[in-house]
This record gives structure tokens, C-alpha cells and sequence, in this order.
């Protein structure tokens, strides 16, 4: 077995070891997050796609590279803009919140009892 | 290895180290948008190198270059644009899509470099390593990308999400497996023929549609994760194809992600993978209209006086299910939920790791509410609280309340439930007496502690907000 190949496999193993290592301490919380955070992360394909690009010689190569572009820059794109909106949520914080929800609750309490 | 090249391979060890403290940082709420950013950031930095590497090659034609750039962009808008405007409960079918064009490209790489290795070195002449690797690469990626196309396509409604089973699905299937295997054999020990990559990417597209064609879509976001891992594998394949590291550490990566989500999620049902791919109860969302005479006594309760209960009691636990997600009741909810607070009623949710449409959906949902995510206790952690709790407000919740679970023999037996029936009193909002999608009738609601308050979660959750606040306002 060639050396590269080799060295290849040592980190695709080590990788899987540390993506299971990683991931099995989230919070279910996070869970749907994650695996959108992770369907980004395969994303990463787009960097495959510029190396096809950039060998591309006749019009099948065009056509493979051209849709290959669009596909990963869909999907890395679209992964991290969502991942974001997503956590966003947890971010807002009750105490950032609380104010003007208070505020608007007691106007509509008031509201009710006058 | 010149110089310039040392620094891009730098860099892709940068990014690879930004994704896995990235996906580290996702362990608890308040760093998971920084452990986001992060990744996205090494990705940035990945991708520039790469632009940057392909420049300085300056092999690209210009035609290479218009292709790449156009694509990208139109890619990225489209992407964006989806991702900006995409509801929260149809992250699935999102997470599905992009699912579908990761794996589409990763086979796609494997396509376009052995065409290329074909022209420039001759098809006799290339590799083992990229003949077996490309060969799993554009099956794994080509199952992928077809499956999630079809799963997305399910869970958005555009097919019908009952398991469609036809005859001969079975042999059918067989014989695209062998199809398979046979010309992935066949690419690597004969003469690799392009047309033999090709048996394997037709193979392997039909394949992932009569995969998911039979599988129902409550079933639906198992697969959808599956087919997440099944993506980050043909990346990986597609990084020993073109010899990259950064792809085969990211691809692995969401491999393994995806695999322990599927594992968690096949456990909350209690349900093998095997058994969820083969198919089982998974029927799809039935809401078969089941009369009420035949299940028992059933309390039917007003909302004034479900009101009345959950205003005076001192701990209430609400029990969101994918129901309230349907009727976009999340707001509604969380406005009950204040009302009582302020009344200075304690109130948690308890949320089951299946509620929703994928795990930890429900949290999605309920966190763009505005519910503070401290709130949201898991099964494990909020089953114990349900003896000295007053109310438990089963919203849209069916299967996994179901005390049946407890008892061997029935559909669900075994799968981890909440212990909804320990507090004192119950009440469920729902429209009918319809299943869940288990198929089978749920012992709560003939329970004599449990009220049934007929009425869509919405607006059956204004009506009691209107009710309590009546209440509040005149007591």
C-alpha cells in the first residue's frame, strides 16, 4: 500500500474518531443545529469543485465543474447562513427580551381590567 | 512542494482545526454561534486557498474561470436565499436539499477527475486508489443525492409521505446493489472504463430513490440524517480521490456527526436503523378521525376551566409535539406560558429527544418563539419533576406520552416516553381523538386525571390565554 494512501486513511480514521468524540457531548438542545452546522461543514466539497474547475479542459469538464459549483456553493453557503439564523434564537437572551415584553403584557393587562 | 503550495496545504490544516473546535463550541447554547462562526471562517480561509492555488497554477482556461465563478455565485444566491427565507419547521427538508447538492457535487468531483485522469494518463494507467475510492465516492454520493431529493421532496408534501411500496421492490433493489458493486468491480480490476463509473452512478441513483420511496414520512428525518452521514462519507471518498486532506477530516467529520444523530434518534423511538429502512409502522402522518365512543371515557374540559386548573396550580410542565409546530402555535404557547409566570405559576417544557421533526427541532421551534432555552429540560432530566407537578399541558403530543410504552406488546413498547401521567392532573389540546403515527390508541387520554380540550393548538392556546388572563385580571 502506497505511503499517501496510507497516510490517508490514518487521518480519515482519526477523523471519524474525533468526530464521534466531538459530537456525542451536545446537548439534544443542539442537535438540530448540529447537524446543520455538520451539513455545512460537508460544504467543503466546493474546494474539490474549484480543483475540477481548474483542470476543466473541454466541454464535459465544463459542464461537471460548472454544476458541481453550483451545487457545493449551495449547499455551503446556504448551510452556514441557516446554521447562523438558527442559533441566533438561542442567543436572544430572556433579559435582553424581558423588557419590552413586560411592558407590552402590562399595557394589554391594564387594557383588560379598565 | 514549492512554497506557496506549503502554505495553502497550512492553511486547509487551519481550516480543519476551525471546523472541529467549531462543532466543539456547539456544546452549550451560548458559544454554539461562535463555534458556528468559526467553522464558517475556516471554511472562507479553505476556499481562498484554494482560489489562490488554482491562480498561481494558472492551468485554469477562462472559460474554467467564467464556469466557476458563475456557478458559485448562483449557487450562493440560491443557497442564501433559502436559507433566509426557509420556515423553521421545514429545516428538514432544507437540511435534505443540501444534503442532496453536497453529495451530487462530491460524485460529481470523482466524475470530472476520472475523465480528466482518462484524458491526460489514459484510463489503464490510473490508480487503484482512485478507481476503488471513485467508485464508492459516486456511489455513496449518487445514493445520496437522489435519497435526499426524494426524502425532501416527502417531507414538503410534493409526494405523497405514505411508504410507497410496489412489487418487486425488493428484487429490484438487489439487483441495483449488484449493479453496483459490479461495475465498482469492474472499474477496478478491468480495463476502468469510464462506462462502468457509469453503471455505478445509474445504479446508484435509482437505488436512492426506491430507498426512500418506501419509507414513511414520520421516518422521514432518520433517514434525512442517514443520508447527512452518507454526504460527509463521499466527501471523504472524494478527498482520496483528488488527494485532500481537508476534504476527507470535514467529510469524516459529518460522517460521524450524522451517524451518532441517527443512532440517538433510532434509540428515542426505540427502533432499529435496519428496521426503519426495511420499513415498519412508519405510515406517514395519519390523522384518522377515531370516534370517541369507542375509547373509554374521555373528559372533555372547557377553557375556562382548563383555565381555572392551570391558574391556580403552582408548577405546570408544558409538553409541546410536532402538532404545535403544524399550527404555528410556538408564539402562542409562549405567550400562556408568560401569563402564568406572571400569575407566579412555575413553568418548564419537557421535551422528548423526537419532538418535532428532527432532534432538537422542537427546541429550534420553541427557541424562535422567544422561549428561553433554560426552560426547555430534556426527558431524562424533567421526567422526575411530573409527580410534583400540578399540570401537564400536552400540546400536540401524542406517541411519546403514551403510557402503553411501558407495557410490552404494543407498537411503541419500549420506546422512552415522557412520564406525563405522574402529575396530578392533565390536560391535552388537540383537534380529534386521531393516532399518532404509531397507529395506536393513547391509555392517557382515557385516563381519569386527563381533561380533553378539543381545539387547534393556536387557537385553542388563545382561548385559554384569554381565559387566564380573565381570570388574573378579575381575581
Amino acid at each position: 500500500m502506497p505511503t499517501g494512501l496510507l497516510t490517508d486513511l490514518t487521518i480519515f480514521v482519526l477523523s471519524l474518531l474525533v468526530g464521534f468524540e466531538v459530537i456525542s457531548k451536545v446537548p439534544a438542545t443542539l442537535h438540530t443545529p448540529l447537524m446543520s452546522a455538520a451539513n455545512s461543514i460537508h460544504g467543503v466539497v466546493l474546494v474539490g469543485a474549484i480543483l475540477i474547475a481548474s483542470t476543466a479542459h473541454n466541454t464535459a469538464g465544463y459542464i461537471l465543474a460548472f454544476i458541481a459549483a453550483v451545487f457545493a456553493g449551495m449547499n455551503v453557503v446556504g448551510g452556514y447562513a441557516v446554521t447562523d439564523r438558527m442559533l441566533q434564537m438561542f442567543q436572544r437572551r430572556p433579559t435582553k427580551v424581558a423588557p419590552s415584553k413586560v411592558a407590552n403584557d402590562g399595557a394589554e393587562a391594564k387594557d383588560g381590567q379598565s | 512542494m514549492s512554497g506557496f503550495d506549503t502554505v495553502v496545504k497550512l492553511i486547509y490544516v487551519g481550516a480543519a482545526a476551525c471546523f472541529v473546535l467549531g462543532l466543539h463550541l456547539m456544546n452549550a447554547p451560548p458559544t454554539a454561534d461562535k463555534g458556528n462562526r468559526l467553522s464558517a471562517g475556516g471554511m472562507l480561509a479553505a476556499v481562498a486557498a484554494t482560489i489562490a492555488l488554482i491562480a498561481n497554477d494558472s492551468a485554469i482556461t477562462a472559460t474554467g474561470w467564467a464556469v466557476l465563478i458563475v456557478g458559485l455565485l448562483l449557487g450562493s444566491g440560491a443557497g442564501l436565499f433559502m436559507a433566509r427565507t426557509v420556515k423553521m419547521t421545514a429545516i428538514p427538508q432544507l437540511v435534505s436539499v443540501f444534503n442532496a447538492v453536497g453529495g451530487g457535487a462530491a460524485a460529481l468531483v470523482a466524475i470530472a477527475d476520472f475523465i480528466r485522469l482518462s484524458d491526460s494518463v489514459g484510463a489503464a494507467s490510473i490508480t487503484p486508489r482512485v478507481n476503488v475510492t471513485s467508485a464508492l465516492d459516486v456511489a455513496i454520493g449518487a445514493v445520496t443525492f437522489a435519497g435526499s431529493v426524494v426524502a425532501a421532496g416527502k417531507l414538503q408534501g410534493l409526494i405523497p409521505g405514505r411508504p410507497i411500496v410496489f412489487r418487486g421492490a425488493r428484487p429490484l433493489n438487489a439487483l441495483l446493489a449488484l449493479a453496483m458493486l459490479g461495475g465498482g468491480v469492474y472499474l477496478c480490476a478491468g480495463p476502468h472504463d469510464l462506462w462502468a463509473l457509469m453503471l455505478v452512478l445509474a445504479a446508484a441513483l435509482v437505488f436512492g430513490v426506491t430507498m426512500v420511496l418506501p419509507i414513511g414520512g414520520a421516518d422521514m428525518p432518520v433517514v434525512i440524517s442517514l443520508l447527512n452521514a452518507f454526504t460527509g462519507t463521499a466527501v471523504a471518498m472524494a478527498g482520496f480521490v483528488i488527494d485532500s486532506s481537508v476534504l476527507i477530516i470535514a467529510g469524516a467529520l459529518v460522517g460521524a456527526s450524522g451517524g451518532i444523530l441517527t443512532k440517538l434518534m433510532a434509540d428515542a423511538m426505540n427502533r432499529s436503523l435496519a428496521n426503519i429502512i426495511i420499513g415498519g409502522f412508519g405510515t406517514g402522518d395519519s390523522s384518522v378521525a377515531v370516534s370517541a365512543e369507542g375509547l373509554g371515557q374521555i373528559r372533555e374540559v372547557s377553557a375556562d376551566d382548563a383555565a381555572i386548573q392551570l391558574a391556580y396550580a403552582s408548577k405546570v410542565i408544558i409538553v409541546p409535539g410536532y402538532g404545535l409546530a403544524a399550527a404555528q402555535a410556538q408564539h402562542a404557547v409562549r405567550e400562556l406560558a408568560q401569563v402564568l409566570e406572571q400569575h407566579g405559576v412555575e413553568v418548564s417544557y419537557a421535551i422528548h429527544p423526537v419532538a418535532g421533526r428532527m432532534p432538537g427541532h422542537m427546541n429550534v421551534l420553541l427557541a424562535e418563539a422567544d422561549v428561553p432555552y433554560t426552560q426547555l429540560i430534556p426527558m431524562e432530566e424533567i421526567n422526575p419533576e411530573f409527580d410534583r407537578t400540578d399540570v401537564a399541558l400536552v400540546i400536540g403530543a401524542n406517541d411519546v406520552t403514551n403510557p402503553a410504552a411501558r407495557r410490552p406488546g404494543t407498537a411503541i413498547s419500549g420506546m422512552p416516553i415522557l412520564d406525563v401521567d405522574h402529575a396530578k392532573s392533565v390536560i391535552v389540546i388537540k383537534r380529534s381523538m386521531g393516532h399518532g403515527y404509531a397507529g395506536i390508541d393513547n391509555e392517557l387520554y382515557t385516563d381519569p386525571k386527563t381533561s380533553m380540550f378539543f381545539a387547534d393548538a393556536k387557537a385553542g392556546l388563545q382561548s385559554l390565554t384569554a381565559a387566564v388572563k380573565a381570570l388574573v385580571g378579575s381575581g
